[in-house]
C-alpha cells in the first residue's frame, strides 16, 4: 500500500488561494475564541490536568467501567452490543437493522462510524443513510469524507457548498446565502427524520454509573435522530467512557470552550432509557482501542474528547485542510493515532508537523501531541517506513556530523556553506528549500574560521 | 571569579551566520564570562533525531558530550539546538557525564537573563520597528516566554531583555505565537507548507509596521529571510544576540 502523500496533496490545497485563506481564517478564529472564553475561567488550567486525570483513571479501569455501563445500561432496558473491530460493528449494526425490516437509518455525527466505514457497508446491503449534521450532510452529498472532527466541511467555502446543494438538493445554483443553503438543507432533511425506520448517534461521553450516552451538538439532529424513528443505535468507542455523571461537569465546561470557543453546545442530550415502544442499542467498539491502550508511549492519545482544539491551532492542518491526511483522523490528533490503524499507509503523517506544540499547549485533557509526535517517528524509523531519500539523508548527516573532518572539509570547501546545507537537501525534493526561498549567502568565512583567525592562539 | 561557559555554535550558524556567533561571543565576553569554543564541534545530532533516525544522531551526540563535558555552562544561540540537548539527547548511553552536559546546556536568552541575570546592555541602541519572532522551542520547550495558548500571566525574557535597548520599537503581529514553518527537514520535506507559513509569519510582521524581524533562533530567521526575500518584501533580519551587543542595523 502507498504510503499517504501529505506533502503532495498539501501543495493541491494550497493552490486554491481563496480556500486555504479562507480555512487559515476560520480555524484561527476558533482558535482565538477558545482563548477568550477560556480565559474567562480561572481554574481553566486546572481543569485540563482534572480532565486528564479522570481520563487517565477511567483508562487505566477501563474494563470494569464498560462491565459497569453495561450492567447500568441493561438495567434501563438498553441493548448493549460488543465490537472487537469495524467489520463487527458495521455487522452488528446491519443485523439490528435487517432484523427489524429497517431500510432507512437517519444518524448524526459520528467520527466512529466513520472510521469504520459503515455507510457504504449498510447502504452496500440496500439501507440508506442519511448523516443530518449540516457539515456532514454536506460532505455526504458532495460524497467526500469530513475534513475536519467537528466542522466537517470547513474547508469548503459557501459557493462551493451552494454548487453541491444545487447538483444534489435541486437549490438555486446563483444562491450562496448561508441561510438560505442551511434552511434548504434543513427542508430536505426534515422528510428523512419523520420516515426514517432507525436512528443512530455517535457518543461525546458514556456515563458508567448511569449506563447514559451523552451527545453534544448543536443542531438538534441528535435528539431527532434519537426520538422520531422506534429503534436508535448509539456506536461508542470504549474510550468514550466516564466513571460517574458529576464527571461531565468537567468534560462538558470543557469540549465546546476548546472546540468552538462557546461555553456549551446548544444541546447536551442524555439518553437513558428507550422510550415505551421503542428500543436503544448501545454498540462498544474496540477497532484497535485496547491495543492502543497497551503501548507505553501512545496510550494517553485515548484520552482524546474530539474536540477539535489541536486541528484549529495547528498551522500544518489550517494550511494543508483535513483531506490532505488521507485518513479519517487528520491534524495533530490523527497524525498519532492513524498509525496504529496502519502504520506504513499513514507513515508521512508523524512528518506533518514542525514540533512547535501548540497542540499539547490547548489540549484540553493534556495528551502530549507533540511528544507522541517525535516518538511515532522514531517507531516509523525503526519499521523501516522512512522514504529511502529521507533514510539516506539521514545516515549521510548523521555519518558527517558525527566527524570534525568530514564537518570542516564538508562546510570549508570551495563555496562554504551553499554547499553544505543545500547538499543534504537535495536528496529530499528536487531542491525544496529554493523553490518559493532564498538560500542564504555564504559569508566570507565560518564562524570557526574567523574564530581561529582573530582569536587563535598565537 | 569569572563565570566560564562554553560556545556551542550550531552548524547552520557556523556556515551561513558567522556574524550571530560573534556577537555571541563578545555579548558574553561584555558580562565578564570567560568564552571557550571547542573546535572539533559539529552538530548536536537533532536533524536525525527530529526524523526519526535516533542511531544516526549517536555519532553527532557523543561529539558534542566530547566537547563540551566538564564546562560549567554551554551557550548557544539556538533555542532548538538546546531543547535537543536538554530533552532529546538519548541516542547515546545516559552516563553521568551525559547527563551534565544536558543540564548545564542553556540558549542564549536564558543564560543572559536566568544565568547571568542582566537587564541593562548601555552599548546597544536600534532605533527601528521589531517584530519579536520567538522559535516554537524557545516558547513552548524552554519557556522563554508565556505562551498564548495557556491561562498564565503574561511574560517575555527576550523581550526583557530587548526592551533595554535603546531607541527599539515594537511591533504587534496577530499572531505572535504562529510557529513560521522551519520545522528543521520539515522545511524540505513537507516545502509546501513549510513555505506558504513561512509568506504568513512575514506577511503578519511586515502587516504590524516592522521593519526588522528579530529571534533567537536564527533557524527560524533563514527560513523567514528566505521567503521574504523571495517576495521582494522589504524586511530584515537579525539575531538577537546582535542588537543586544550593539549592532545598530
Amino acid at each position: 500500500m502507498k504510503p499517504v502523500d501529505h506533502a503532495e496533496a498539501s501543495s493541491h490545497f494550497i493552490q486554491a488561494s481563496d480556500h486555504i485563506e479562507f480555512h487559515d481564517r476560520r480555524l484561527w478564529d476558533l482558535r482565538t475564541k477558545r482563548d477568550r472564553e477560556t480565559a474567562t475561567i480561572p481554574e481553566w488550567e486546572q481543569l485540563r490536568t482534572l480532565a486528564s486525570q479522570i481520563k487517565e483513571h477511567t483508562l487505566s479501569h477501563l474494563a470494569d467501567y464498560l462491565e459497569q455501563f453495561e450492567r447500568q445500561a441493561q438495567a434501563n432496558g438498553v441493548t448493549v452490543h460488543w465490537a472487537r473491530d469495524a467489520a463487527e460493528h458495521n455487522q452488528v449494526v446491519h443485523d439490528i437493522l435487517a432484523a427489524r425490516g429497517a431500510r432507512t437509518l437517519v444518524k448524526s455525527k459520528s467520527m466512529l462510524t466513520d472510521e469504520c466505514e459503515m455507510r457504504p457497508f449498510l447502504e452496500q446491503r440496500g439501507i440508506a443513510v442519511i448523516e443530518t449534521d449540516l457539515g456532514e450532510r454536506i460532505q455526504q452529498l458532495d460524497d467526500e469524507p469530513p475534513s475536519h472532527i467537528v466542522v466537517p466541511a470547513v474547508h469548503k467555502l459557501r459557493s462551493d457548498v451552494a454548487e453541491v446543494f444545487a447538483r444534489t438538493l435541486g437549490t438555486d445554483p446563483a444562491n450562496s446565502d448561508v441561510h438560505y443553503l442551511a434552511e434548504s438543507q434543513r427542508q430536505t432533511t426534515r422528510p428523512h427524520f419523520l420516515q426514517a425506520d432507525a436512528g443512530m448517534t455517535g457518543a461525546n461521553f458514556a456515563v458508567a454509573e448511569t449506563g447514559a450516552i451523552v451527545v453534544c451538538t448543536n443542531e438538534g439532529n441528535a435528539d431527532l435522530s434519537v426520538h422520531l424513528p422506534k429503534v436508535y443505535i448509539a456506536s461508542v468507542g470504549i474510550e468514550k467512557i466516564i466513571p460517574r455523571t458529576e464527571h461531565l461537569g468537567v468534560f462538558v465546561r470543557m469540549l465546546s470552550r476548546s472546540a468552538l470557543g462557546s461555553p456549551i453546545t446548544q444541546m447536551t442530550s442524555h439518553f437513558r432509557v428507550p422510550r415505551p415502544g421503542t428500543e436503544m442499542h448501545v454498540v462498544l467498539v474496540d477497532n484497535g482501542r485496547a491495543e492502543r491502550l497497551g503501548m507505553a508511549d501512545f496510550w494517553t492519545s485515548l484520552k482524546c474528547i474530539r474536540c477539535g482544539a489541536c486541528m484549529n491551532t495547528c498551522p500544518v492542518y489550517r494550511r494543508s485542510g483535513g483531506l490532505s491526511y488521507g485518513a479519517t483522523y487528520s491534524g495533530p490528533i490523527g497524525v498519532i493515532i492513524d498509525p496504529t490503524y496502519n502504520l506504513r499507509k499513514y507513515s508521512a503523517l508523524p512528518f506533518a508537523s514542525t514540533l512547535n506544540g501548540s497542540c499539547t499547549a490547548v489540549c484540553p485533557v493534556r495528551i502530549d501531541i507533540h511528544d507522541q509526535i517525535f516518538k511515532w517517528r522514531k517507531v516509523i524509523a525503526e519499521r523501516n517506513a522512512l522514504p529511502f531519500a529521507k533514510r539516506q539523508a539521514m545516515k549521510m548527516g548523521g555519518k558527517l556530523l558525527a566527524s570534525p573532518r568530514l564537518f570542516r572539509a564538508a562546510v570549508e570547501a570551495a563555496g562554504a556553506g551553499v554547499e553544505y546545507l543545500p547538499r543534504v537537501m537535495l536528496y529530499s525534493r528536487l531542491n525544496a528549500w529554493g523553490k518559493q526561498r532564498e538560500v542564504p549567502a555564504a559569508p566570507a568565512m565560518t564562524f570557526r574560521q574567523w574564530y581561529l583567525k582573530h582569536r587563535g592562539r598565537p | 571569579m569569572a563565570l566560564k561557559a562554553a560556545l556551542f555554535v550550531p552548524c547552520y550558524v557556523d556556515a551561513f551566520f558567522p556574524e550571530v556567533a560573534i556577537a555571541t561571543l563578545e555579548l558574553l565576553e561584555r558580562f565578564g564570562v570567560e568564552v571557550a569554543y571547542p573546535l572539533d564541534q559539529t552538530c548536536c545530532g537533532q536533524p536525525m533525531a527530529n526524523s526519526g533516525c535516533h542511531g544516526d544522531a549517536a555519532g553527532a551526540e557523543a561529539l558534542f558530550v566530547r566537547n563540551f563535558a566538564g564546562f560549567d555552562h554551554i551557550v548557544s544561540p539556538s533555542g532548538s539546538c538546546i531543547h535537543h540537548v536538554r530533552e532529546h539527547l538519548t541516542a547515546i548511553p545516559q552516563t553521568d557525564e551525559v547527563m551534565q552536559v544536558r543540564q548545564r546546556s542553556f540558549e542564549l536568552v536564558e543564560f543572559l537573563h536566568d544565568v547571568l541575570g542582566v537587564r541593562e546592555f548601555p552599548w546597544a541602541e536600534f532605533p527601528h520597528t521589531v517584530g519579536l519572532h520567538n522559535g516554537c522551542s524557545s516558547l513552548r520547550a524552554l519557556r522563554t516566554a508565556s505562551m498564548s495558548e495557556l491561562n498564565e500571566a503574561p511574560f517575555s525574557k527576550p523581550m526583557t531583555l530587548l526592551s533595554a535597548v535603546k531607541g527599539i520599537r515594537f511591533a504587534q503581529p496577530r499572531r505572535p505565537d504562529e510557529c513560521c514553518g522551519f520545522g528543521g527537514t520539515f522545511s524540505v520535506f513537507e516545502e509546501p507548507v513549510s513555505a506558504r507559513m513561512g509568506q504568513d509569519k512575514v506577511q503578519d510582521h511586515l502587516g504590524a509596521g516592522a521593519d526588522y524581524i528579530v529571534s533567537a533562533d536564527m533557524s527560524c530567521l533563514m527560513h523567514q529571510k528566505g521567503c521574504a526575500e523571495r517576495l521582494g518584501l522589504p524586511l530584515k533580519f537579525i539575531h538577537i544576540a546582535q542588537v543586544l551587543n550593539g549592532a545598530s542595523a
